[in-house]
This record gives C-alpha cells, structure tokens and sequence, in this order.
C-alpha cells in the first residue's frame, strides 16, 4: 500500500518545462531517492510535494488526502510535511531547543516541551539545546534541521540535497547517522540529490530524473545493475558501452563474450560496469594502460584497446599494473551486464 | 507536446502591493490634474510667480555651490590630512544635520543678525545646516578610493596636491552631485526658513495660497511647478553624472595613508571644524537653552506649550509605530510575490520622500477631501447624523500625509533589512506549519528588529520637526512643537520659541548619534546599508531548453 502517490504532476515556468508527467509512490517507511543532474526539475518536484510550488496538471496525494489536484491545493503549513534544506535554514534568532519546538507552536506546554526532548535526543544533541546555530558544527546544524523536521511528526520528510555542503570527509558518517535516525522515526521520507553515490547508499529505491521526467525508478542495485537506457546506465557510475551481436543469452563484443541474462539477437549494445572486466599483464595482450586513478580499496584503469576505444576497468588494489604497461582484458566471469539502447 | 501553460492568476500579494502604491503615491500622480480642472486658476495669483521662481533659482545656485565647497573641502580635509583629534571631529561635523533650518533662523533672528532676512542670508543658513548631505557622501567616496589610482597618479609626476585634484575629486564627482542634489532637494522643501526670512519660494507662495486665499486649485498647481522643479534638478543631476559610475570600494587596508598636518595647518584643521559646528551647533543649543530658562522664570511659555508637546510627541509616536508597519507590509508583499510588478509599485509608493511637504500636503487633502464629503452625504442621508470632517478635520489626514511622505525613509532601513533573510528560512517556516502573518511575527521581524527599531527613530524624528505638511494639515487647536516654534518666532517672541526648537534639536540628536555609532570608520557601509536594493531574483531550476 502507498503512503504517497503523484500522477501525472507537471510544473512549467513560462517555457520551460520543469517537471513533466510525474508518477511515483512512495510506501510508508520507505525512504525514497530523487536522482538527477542540476536542472533536472527534483527541486521543482520536492517544491511541489512541500507546497511552495503549484503543479500546472496531476495530484499529490499523501496517506489518502489530496494535497494538491485539479481543484485542491493545501498550502504548505497544512500539509504536515517537514522539509530539511539544503543549507538547512535553521531560524538564526532562535536556540536549537527554540528551532526544533517552532513546529509544535499549537501543542500544549508539556507535550511540546517533551517532544522537543525527545527528537533531540534522537538526533543526539540535546547537551546543545541552549546553543544558536552559528555556535554549532556543519553536522550538527544538519541535524537539528532534521528534528525540527521530524518533531511535528510529519507524514512526509522531504531532503533537499541535505549533505551537498558538508565536508566530503564528514559525508559518508553523516548519512548513516540520518539514515539510522529517519529509520528509527519510522518516516516516510523522499531525498533529492546529483550524489549517485549518495542516493544508492541510502535510499532503498531510487528514481532517476531527466529533463523534468523520471526516466527510471528501482532498488539500488536494479538501477545500477540494469539501467533502463544508456544516459542513465552512465549518470548512476562508470560504465563501458560495446556494441555487439546478440547470441543465445550472450552478446559478442570485441572484448568477449557478455552474459546479459535474457535472449538477445542482432546487433545490440551492452553496458559494462567497469568491475565487470578483469586484466592480467600480457606483453601480447589487447590493450595498453593509459591512466591509473588509484583509490584505496580499488582502482581505475583507463586502458586503449587495440580496436581504438577507451575502456574503464576496475580492480581491487591489491595488484598493480603500471601506465604504459600491455595488458589483456577480458569480462569477468559470473558478471552480468544488461543491453541499453 | 502542445501543452498549454495555465494562465497565471495575479498573486494576492502582487494586487494588494499595487494597491497600497495606488493608494499611497496616487494623490501626488493628481495634482497636474488641477491644470485640466481650473485651467486659469494659477493666473489670479500671477504676481507670486516670478518672485517665487526668482528666489528658487538664486536659493538653488546659493545653496548648491556653498554646500558644494563646504562640504566637499571638509571631506577632503578629514579624508586625505590626519590632525589631532580627526578621528571625532570626523563625525562631529556630522551634526548640524540635527538642526532644523528653522530652528537656526530662530536663533538668527533672535540675535539680530544683521541682514540675515535676504536671499544671501537664507543661502548662508541652509549651507550651514545641509552641508553634511555633501560632506557625508563626499567623504565615504574618498574613504573607498583605492589608494593604487593615487599613487598611478604620483608615479606619473604628479604631486600629491594635484593628484586629489585631477584623480581624486573626479572620482568622487558623482557621489558628491548626489550629496549637493539631496541639499537641494532638502532647500526646495523648506517652508520655515524661507517664511521666517520672508524669501518668497514657492513653498512660501503654496502656504499664502491656501491660507490666505482658499484657493485650493491654486494651491495645487503651484505645487506641481514645485514638483517640476524637484524632478528637473533630480534629471540634471543625473544628466550631469553622465555615465560616470565609479565603484571602488578599496579593502581597509587598501586606504590612502593620510598626510599629517603640522604647526598651524594642524591647529586650523582642528579649530576650522569646531568652530563652524560651534556656530550651528553648540552657540544655538546654549542660546535656545538659556532662552528656555529665561521664558520659564518670567512665564513666557505658551499656555499651549505641553500639548503641542502632548501633540508632537502623540503624532511622532503613532507614526513611529504606523509608517514601519505600513512598509512592512509592503517589504513582505513584494518579496512573497516575486513578480516586477510589485517590486516597481514599492518604488512607487516610495516616491513622496524627495517631495516637499506642502506639496504631499496639497496633494492629500484634495482626495480626502472628496472622500470626507461622499461620507459625510451618505452619513446624513442613511443615518441622519453628521460626520463632520473624517479625514481632512482630523488627524487621520495629517497621518496620510506623514505616510506619502516618509514611507520611503521607513522603507529603506526596512527593505534592506528584509532581503537579508534567506527565502529558505519562510520555507522552512512555512514547512513547520506557520502560516503567512506567522512568518513575519516569528521569523521575520525578530530578525529585522534593528531595521525596524532604525525605521521607527527615523520617522519619529522627522516627523517631529516636520512643519509644513502640519501647518496645512493640522486639525483646529492641533500645535505640535514645530508649529509652536514657527508661530512664536515669526512674532519675534523668542524665547517662547526657544524650549521647543531645544527640543526638537535635541530629539535630532537621536538617529545622528546612531548613524555615528553604526558607521565606525567605513562610512561607506552606511551608504550601502541605505543604497542597498538590489532584488535577488528568486531562483528556479530551468531545464535546458
């Protein structure tokens, strides 16, 4: 059963189209990522779902109400919906305490009072209740942005890029901690973001998006896994695009033979991720290393091959091959890749 | 394809903010009118005509080359030279701004000055105390020029003194047209001066006009030439800035190093200053003073003194609170609305501050006039009572007229402390369930309370020496402090005159000490505090087309 449902939602700004016939339902619990380039409209879309924008055509609808339709619009204070921004927009005049009980204005005194304990101690800063926002950490105020979100207990939490101005060194702790505190509110929350590697960490579905439509949406690995065309194949990671003959369930390309998994024939392309080939050092071998990004756990070779196109290929570093080096490159077994358009 | 974007329906906010302009600038947008309705009305008064242009011209020409010198050589003087004691005599030369021009007559006649009731002598008064206009824009120019021009200049040969000259003064040529526009603009609304020295402007000629003739229609076309004039030297003002648009702003550090005086150019930068503000400042301050006491010993106050105090104070306060509001509202109907539209009709409605008071005077009471007499007929015939005069009898019309006038003043600390709020923050308020008045009562005005508080000084203090709007205006037994120092001294009793006009100057003080205490050193940012209006458009994602 879906918790929230948009049909056909459009959103124009005089010429531009900026979110163009979207479907998607969210189920309750679920955290759901938008995932796009800059400009896409998945900030339009997240605007349109708080109520600052109004759709030109579709409904919004959550746990069964219309926020927004042919003949209804809620405006965002009623829609109990809580939004954590980009730059978190804390009230810079008020305490944290102060920030996170503004949502709980028509409570009563205990109620409020307890709630505001409670969701900061979810967020674990109820020692900086007293503090304003300018006297805490990046991360800090990213997550009194998230309890002031979470404390009128919303139907819906919208994240709007929540980690894009953060350190990178700080995003990866920060993401399991919002993840870990969304879970345990139970919350039914969309997160829009350009991360790949943020939305496919975090989100347990994701929905790509592509000048205003939503070109694909699925489980992180499906996405990631079998992306519904080339553009989306590239934008969610690395990958390799061959062309090939389809044979049985395999497609034969100028680097071998790939499983896709499903009958194919004729000519077809085939999405390779880079860690789907392996290479082995070979003076005779059918490609020359050209660039070696080195990144810890793995590494990214840029090989030539001889046909004269350029291959990603990732590896564990456990081994290293050198730039200039003659390797032979090969698919890896087990892997299986997907056809693309 | 083929999908038609549905039409947009004007916002709220944008029709109630076009409204209000309407409303606020519409009567000044009347008065040309009174050319269409009376065409000949103007000629019964056709002696007051050329005395009246005469007297503007030789005041404009006086007042504008004398704040000129003044005040572009005292900013040279404290920008480029370092003596003892630069760093307050700098903001002392400040304070003439506090004392009204018909505060200064007062003391003037008083003592007698021999004179002093011409042309030259209003000229001299209003260089006196409009100075600072040039002074104070003169010299934040200066503070931001980048010392690297300078010293490109002196590497070229050329020696300090001609450096200033050919580099420096040019550079600060706009700023300082502004400043000498202001002064002007300050002279052409002056009612109290030119009155009390009998030079006879056409403010003068609007007051004899109305009171002496009732000649409304008259009245309301002397003030639309009195517009003309204000726009025309607004324009030459611009035409004479050309396309000049210098902007440095050089980094502190950055700053020109002055050159320290010595021997008696030290003590003349040191006594030149004290001195002139002495005679504007403390000479008519300790006279007032003692006036004041020697009218309270012998029984010279007025019977009416307190409730003009009661008055001023009463008219100042609700303005105070009133004007603030009214931009408020204007400052929150333009940035929810987000469209051009309402952003020009704020500039609209802001248009009443370069205008002299008798004109916003004129120009009001004609509509509440008309508005007064529609209620007072339907009054009578519906309920059989009678209304009297609503508007134009009572305070209520003097209270528009301080609107038209001062909103801009309000607006300006108002709007720029409002588009220092993030658009985020009524977002995520909105988001938190508050709705719009929500919003402004819990995020936006406690984070705009100094520009509110700032508004509400500026207005208060401007109200309270305002006097010609309150002449025209004023209900029956209506003195308010301003009104009393004008009536006792235009009959020579001066020291009944004295313990208003001290107060009154005194009142003035107030936003001059705030404006030092704001500025510190970079004066510039004041200027940018004020100047500050440049809308962010509000950003939106666009899909590649």
């Amino acid at each position: 059963m879906s918790d929230v449902v948009l049909r056909g939602v459009s959103k124009s700004f005089g010429p531009v189209r900026a979110v163009q016939e979207v479907d998607l339902e969210i189920a309750r619990g679920e955290l759901v990522a938008v995932l796009g380039p800059s400009g896409c409209g998945k900030t339009t879309l997240l605007r349109l779902m708080a109520g600052f924008e109004r759709p030109d055509a579709g409904s919004i609808t959550v746990s069964g109400r219309e926020l927004a339709g042919p003949s209804t619009f809620v405006p965002p204070e009623s829609r109990r919906v809580g939004i954590v921004f980009q730059d978190y927009a804390l009230f810079p005049h008020l305490t944290v305490e102060a920030n996170v009980a503004f949502g709980l204005s028509r409570r009563e005194r205990d109620e409020r009072e307890r709630i505001t304990r409670t969701t900061l101690e979810l967020v674990g800063l109820q020692h900086k209740a007293a503090s304003h926002p300018h006297e805490l950490s990046g991360g800090e105020r990213q997550r009194v942005a998230l309890a002031r979100a979470l404390a009128p207990a919303p139907e819906l939490i919208l994240l709007d890029e929540p980690f894009s101005s953060l350190d990178a060194t700080l995003r990866g702790g920060l993401r399991r901690e919002v993840e870990l505190i969304l879970r345990d509110a139970g919350a039914t929350a969309l997160l829009v973001t350009h991360d790949q590697e943020e939305a496919l960490s975090l989100a347990d579905r994701l929905a790509v998006m592509r000048e205003g439509r939503i070109v694909q949406v699925g489980a992180p690995q499906e996405v990631y896994g079998r992306p519904a065309n080339r553009w989306t194949a590239g934008f969610v990671g690395d990958v390799n695009v061959l062309a090939g003959v389809g044979r049985g369930s395999g497609v034969e390309t100028e680097l071998g033979v790939f499983d896709v998994g499903a009958p194919a024939s004729g000519s077809v392309h085939v999405a390779v991720r880079p860690e789907q080939l392996l290479l082995r050092a070979d003076s005779g071998g059918n490609a020359e290393i050209v660039a070696r990004e080195f990144r810890g756990h793995d590494v990214l070779y840029r090989l030539r091959h001889e046909g004269g196109r350029t291959v990603l290929v990732q590896l564990p570093s456990l081994e290293l091959h050198e730039v200039g080096a003659r390797v032979f490159v090969r698919p890896a077994p087990d892997a299986v890749t997907c056809l693309v358009d | 394809m083929g999908l038609i974007p549905a039409p947009r329906r004007p916002e709220r906010a944008t029709v109630l903010t076009v409204l209000c302009a309407v409303l606020i600038a519409g009567p000044l947008i009347g008065l040309p009118i009174s050319f269409i309705v009376a065409p000949g009305e103007i000629s019964k008064f056709s002696g007051y005509l050329p005395e009246a242009v005469e007297a503007t011209a030789v005041l404009v020409v006086g007042v504008g080359l004398g704040t000129l010198v003044l005040g572009t050589s005292l900013a040279a003087l404290v920008s480029f030279c370092d003596f003892p004691g630069r760093s307050w005599i700098e903001w002392v030369l400040v304070l003439p701004l506090a004392v009204p021009g018909y505060v200064f007559t007062l003391f003037a006649l008083g003592l007698d000055v021999p004179h002093v009731r011409s042309h030259l002598g209003a000229i001299c008064i209003f260089t006196l105390v409009l100075y600072p206009y040039v002074y104070l824009l003169a010299r934040s120019s200066f503070l931001s020029q980048s010392r690297t021009l300078l010293e490109a200049a002196r590497g070229l040969g050329m020696s300090r003194r001609r450096a200033i000259v050919r580099i420096g003064l040019p550079l600060a040529r706009p700023a300082i047209l502004g400043g000498v526009a202001l002064a002007l603009m300050e002279t052409l609304a002056d009612f109290g001066t030119v009155n009390l020295l009998g030079v006879r402007t056409f403010t003068d000629a609007i007051y004899r006009v109305w009171f002496n003739a009732f000649d409304r229609e008259a009245a309301m076309q002397f003030a639309t030439l009195l517009v003309s004039v204000t726009l025309m030297l607004l324009l030459l003002e611009r035409l004479a800035r050309g396309r000049a648009r210098f902007h440095q702003g050089a980094s502190r550090g950055d700053l020109l190093p002055p050159v320290r005086l010595h021997g008696i150019a030290a003590v003349a930068a040191v006594v030149g200053p004290l001195a002139l503000v002495g005679l504007v400042v403390v000479a008519p301050v300790a006279q007032l003073g003692v006036w004041s006491v020697q009218s309270i010993q012998d029984g010279l106050l007025a019977p009416e003194f307190a409730s003009a105090a009661r008055n001023s104070l009463m008219l100042s306060g609700m303005s105070a609170l009133f004007i603030p509001f009214v931009a408020l509202g204007l400052a929150y109907g333009v940035r929810s609305s987000r469209s051009r539209v309402a952003g020009a009709s704020a500039r609209v409605a802001t248009i009443g501050y370069g205008l002299p008071g008798s004109v916003v005077a004129v120009a009001v009471i004609v509509p509440l006039a008309w508005v007064d007499h529609r209620l007072g007929d339907a009054a009578g015939s519906l309920f059989g009572i009678d209304l009297g005069l609503l508007f134009t009898g009572t305070v209520i019309g003097l209270f528009c007229a301080y609107l038209v006038r001062f909103l801009a003043l309000a607006w300006g600390a108002v709007e720029s402390s409002m588009l220092r709020i993030p658009a985020e923050l009524d977002d995520a308020a909105r988001g938190l369930g508050a709705d719009r008045l929500d919003v402004v009562a819990r995020v936006h005005v406690p984070l705009m309370r100094t520009g509110l508080i700032t508004a509400a000084l500026l207005v208060f203090t401007e109200v309270m020496k305002e006097l010609p709007a309150t002449l025209l205006l004023r209900p029956l037994d209506g003195d308010t402090l301003a009104v009393a120092v004008w009536q006792a001294t235009t009959e020579s009793l001066f020291e009944t005159a004295a313990l208003p006009a001290l107060l009154i100057v005194l009142v003035g003080l107030v936003p001059v000490a705030l404006m030092i205490k704001l500025s510190g050193r970079g004066g510039a940012e004041l200027e940018a505090a004020q100047g500050a209006g440049s809308w962010a458009e509000v950003e939106r994602e666009a899909v590649p087309a």
